[in-house]
């Protein structure tokens, strides 16, 4: 299935022109999906996902859509909660529900010789949920449970922190799974208000690996999805960047100091995407040999990991890092990162590091495709990401592509150690 | 979050682990006595090289905790052909991903990479299993980085220190009490030359397995493991893996750890329990039935129906079991109380329910449910090589034949309800128990105050 891919890529060790067996299936009814077929294995793998997520939700009703996927599986049609998971358990299937800030996701997992009764039970759960009183009420215990824990969690502490401060009022500034006050004022009626306004048809995106044929995906999408509603709640704005630089210290009883900092980033259909995505995985990629990782941690001792990140929403575009480190070392750490933020600005790389980096990035892209369930999951990221059905076939060259002069033009651009804020969240010496 | 992973504590799901049976499997052994294991995968040219060394956290000589990890995170120093950090520099340059991990009874590398480059990495495993070079500055810069761990992974987080508390007293004469991480007074102190002292012996051709997954021929791997691995000697030092066991546990342990940084207390309880034993794993797979049945499914599970639906006196429960260890292994159950109970109400309701299990049995269809899972599992787990090639790993490592490892889900389709009772009842025994409450260190309201929650939020 991936063989094709792999052997351009290896084979030439030049840009990958090659071929995965993605298609493109419109159901009977219109609903389109991306597929790979593959009949090893009798299963099949669905991701689907509904633009929109927690970022639809008003100020006041804070973290609903996130209990409202929480409760998807709580009971549907004629089944209470327990009936739905003995049925699904006796299908041998698996579903997951979760709530981001641009998207409301649903994994399916399920056997071949039960299909049809494992979609007519996800359809229950997205079509026909019952949202009963006392399930609401209980899952919103251990949302409110989960909440009273990030309070005391630094990690979450540092990001919610870092989000207020990026982007204020806008849904990203806040997060998705609600405060305290509005997850318990929340009522059912709010609920099912959420179910409506995300899970709708025109704003799906469906992806599918695995043991299933095109025209059976179309049908099984029309019996899934086809009595959604036709539209739901419209998206959100822009968010606001207001990020100030510096460095904001929250203290928090703890032997070691969480950071998380970052800048304004690069938008995915910026034409100086790729260089910096390639930029990123030189200073803060999660391997060993990235800059980060070799000064802060392979050199000094000063981490255990860090790793930075090209993360772009809907509606925002960020340059993301974090790490830990004790709060006696923190200080020389941030300096570190702040050097060599300012460093690869002003000098870029060497051509040797950009061919490593360029070998590291093409040659483990194919291994990604390693699963129906994770080639389903790539596919539906990029047709909400609104790549063209062939970009597994382009994206190696656009990562070969990337010229030296490229990564000085860019570098200069992107990294602005002026902009850097860190949020550091501890007891640290020196901040 | 990154990096050569240490002290990971699995507490995965033992019902959803791969079906062996489908692929092909082929075990040799070369003349120096290294143990391979090659399962082919040709759905995607990709190949995962796992070296199992037979050696772990509970093999360290008294007083050196942190050595068998410490040691691993020391493998990506070099050797006199590959140089410091170049490994990981090397492999990444093929595209390729590599890391490491350490448990209580074994030590494994591996790496990920593109199929025809499995001769490249081979060679650089086989070179550090003997040739390992440490310079001091390596040790020292390196010990920092495993202090930072142990402080961001258990010293950062009340729940892990309760675990690590609660695993000293569960295990009063066994080295599984001593955490993997180790205790930071003696990590401080590990060298250069306790490394390495443990390095010459325990890693060694004659200690390890090799294992080889995905898109490869057996021959082929046959030929570049008695190239690269073949001409290295083995150790003298290895010697059977007798540890200090277990006395009859006479009494239950009882401990509180309060901690600001707690948000909702919590009661965890383990039991000393039967691991899998070589040509018997007939218990292990009933405890891990029982496991399933106890807390296994947030709405249909035992502990979920009492405790969070008809009682309503827990937001959370779950029962855990992994019986894939050399000597005794634990059967754990957490609940975290709804707001406004108490620890010592959610406990009294937790022993009310298991003594009510005890008495009436599970629920036939449960069980079935169960089974049905783990046949399903055999097809759902064939799309994850690399969780296969743990398996078999993992197996090995403690002692494990492979027909113990490919019968497993066999064994545990097999189990009964009459085998869950006889385990449950030999098992969930409070002499055998710890019991852990993770709470705030004064008698606060279980809920957290409004002016708390808008302070973070600001």
């Amino acid at each position: 299935m991936i063989r094709a891919l792999f052997a351009a890529v290896l084979a030439l060790a030049l840009p990958a022109q090659a071929e995965i067996p993605i298609k493109e299936v419109t159901s009977p009814g219109g609903i389109t999906a991306w597929l790979v077929e593959d009949h090893n294995i009798p299963f099949t793998a669905l991701e689907i996902q509904f633009r929109g997520g927690t970022s639809l939700e008003a100020p006041d009703k804070r973290g609903v859509v996130n209990l409202m996927t929480a409760t998807l599986e709580e009971g549907a049609g004629d089944m209470d909660s327990r009936g739905f998971a003995e049925a699904r358990d006796a299908l041998a299937a698996s579903f997951s529900f979760d709530a981001g800030a641009d998207s409301v996701g649903v994994s399916a997992q399920f056997l071949t010789e039960n299909r049809d009764q494992a979609i007519d039970l996800l359809r229950e759960a997205l079509v026909n949920p019952r949202f009963d009183q006392d399930a609401v009420d209980r899952v919103r215990e251990q949302v409110l449970s989960n909440l009273r824990s990030n309070e005391k969690d630094p990690g979450t502490i540092a990001s919610e922190r870092f989000d207020l401060l990026a982007f204020g009022d806008h849904p990203y500034g806040s997060s998705g799974d609600g405060r305290i006050e509005t997850v318990t004022a929340l009522t059912r009626d709010d609920v099912v208000a959420a179910h409506k306004a995300t899970l709708a048809r025109d704003r799906v995106f469906v992806a599918a690996a695995g043991d299933i044929t095109g025209e059976e995906l179309g049908l099984l999408l029309d019996r899934l999805l086809g009595d959604l509603p036709a539209t739901g709640a419209p998206q959100p704005a822009q968010a606001p960047w207001l990020l100030p630089p510096g460095v904001t210290v929250q203290d928090f009883p703890s032997p070691q100091s969480t950071v998380f900092f970052g800048q304004k980033g690069i938008p995915r259909d910026d034409p100086d995407f790729f260089p910096a995505f390639v930029l990123n995985e030189m200073l803060g990629g999660g391997r060993f040999t990235a800059r980060l990782m070799t000064e802060v941690r392979e050199k000094r001792g000063l981490t255990y990991g860090i790793g930075t990140y090209i993360v772009n929403m809907d509606h925002a575009d960020m340059l993301l890092g974090q790490f830990s480190a004790s709060n006696d070392k923190v200080a020389e750490a941030i300096k570190v990162i702040q050097s060599e933020w300012g460093r690869i600005g002003r000098e870029g790389v060497t051509p040797e590091e950009l061919d490593a980096t360029k070998t590291y990035l093409t040659g483990s892209y194919p291994l990604r495709f390693d699963g129906n369930g994770p080639i389903a999951s790539i596919l539906v990221g990029m047709q909400m990401d609104g790549m063209p059905i062939d970009y597994v076939t382009t994206r190696n060259s656009k990562v070969e592509a990337v010229t030296m002069e490229d990564i000085q033009r860019v570098a200069a651009r992107l990294f602005d150690p002026e902009a850097l804020q860190f949020v550091v969240v501890g007891q640290p010496e020196g901040l | 979050m990154l990096g050569r992973s240490g002290a990971g504590i699995a507490v995965a799901l033992a019902l959803t682990l791969p079906a062996l049976a489908e692929e092909p499997v082929t075990t040799f052994t070369l003349d120096n006595g290294l143990n391979v294991v090659v399962i082919e995968d040709h759905r995607a040219p990709v190949v995962v090289q796992m070296i199992w060394y037979r050696v772990g956290a509970a093999d360290e000589p008294p007083g050196h905790s942190g050595i068998a990890h410490f040691l691993e995170h020391l493998m990506f120093k070099g050797t006199d052909k590959v140089g410091p950090n170049e490994f990981s520099g090397t492999v990444e340059a093929q595209g390729g991903d590599d890391n490491a991990f350490t448990s209580w009874d074994y030590t494994a590398y591996f790496q990920r990479i593109a199929a025809d480059r499995l001769g490249l990495v081979m060679e650089m495993e086989a070179d550090r299993m003997r040739n390992l070079r440490l310079t001091e500055d390596d040790v020292t810069t390196e010990r920092q980085v495993i202090l930072e761990e142990r402080a961001q992974r258990t010293d950062s987080d009340p729940g892990a220190l309760l675990m690590e508390q609660m695993r000293a007293a569960q295990f009063m004469n066994h080295p599984y009490g001593i955490p993997i991480i180790g205790w930071r007074h003696e990590m401080e102190q590990l060298s250069r030359e306790d490394a390495l002292e443990y390095y010459q012996r325990f890693y060694a051709p004659n200690n390890a397995t090799l294992v080889i997954a995905g898109d490869v021929e057996p021959e082929t791997v046959k030929a570049l493991a008695e190239e690269h691995y073949g001409p290295l000697a083995p150790s003298d030092g290895i010697v059977p893996r007798e540890r200090p066991q277990e006395p009859p546990q006479l009494a239950e342990r009882r401990l509180t750890l309060a901690d600001e940084r707690v948000s909702d207390p919590y009661v965890f309880r383990t039991y000393l329990a039967p691991e899998r034993d070589p040509g018997d794993q007939k218990e292990a797979a009933a405890l891990t039935v029982l496991a399933e049945l106890l807390g296994g499914n947030g709405q249909t599970s035992v502990l979920a129906r009492a405790l969070q639906f008809d009682s309503q006196v827990a937001v959370y429960t779950s029962a855990f079991y992994s019986g894939t260890s050399i000597d005794d292994a634990t059967f754990g159950m957490a609940v975290i109380p709804a707001p406004g109970v108490s620890l010592e109400q959610a406990e009294a309701e937790l022993d009310r329910v298991l003594g009510e299990f005890l008495e009436q049995g599970p629920d036939t269809a449960a069980l079935e449910r169960i089974r049905t899972q783990v046949r399903a599992g055999e097809i759902y787990a064939r799309d994850d090589v690399e969780a296969l090639a743990r398996r078999y790993g993992e197996g090995l490592s403690v002692g494990l034949s492979r027909a113990d490892i490919e019968g497993w889900d066999e064994a545990l389709s097999a189990v009964t309800e009459a085998d869950v009772m006889a385990a449950a009842h030999k098992v969930l025994d409070r002499r055998n128990a710890v019991t852990g409450w993770l709470t705030q260190p004064e008698p606060a309201a279980a809920e957290a105050t409004p002016a708390a929650a808008t302070e973070v939020q600001e």
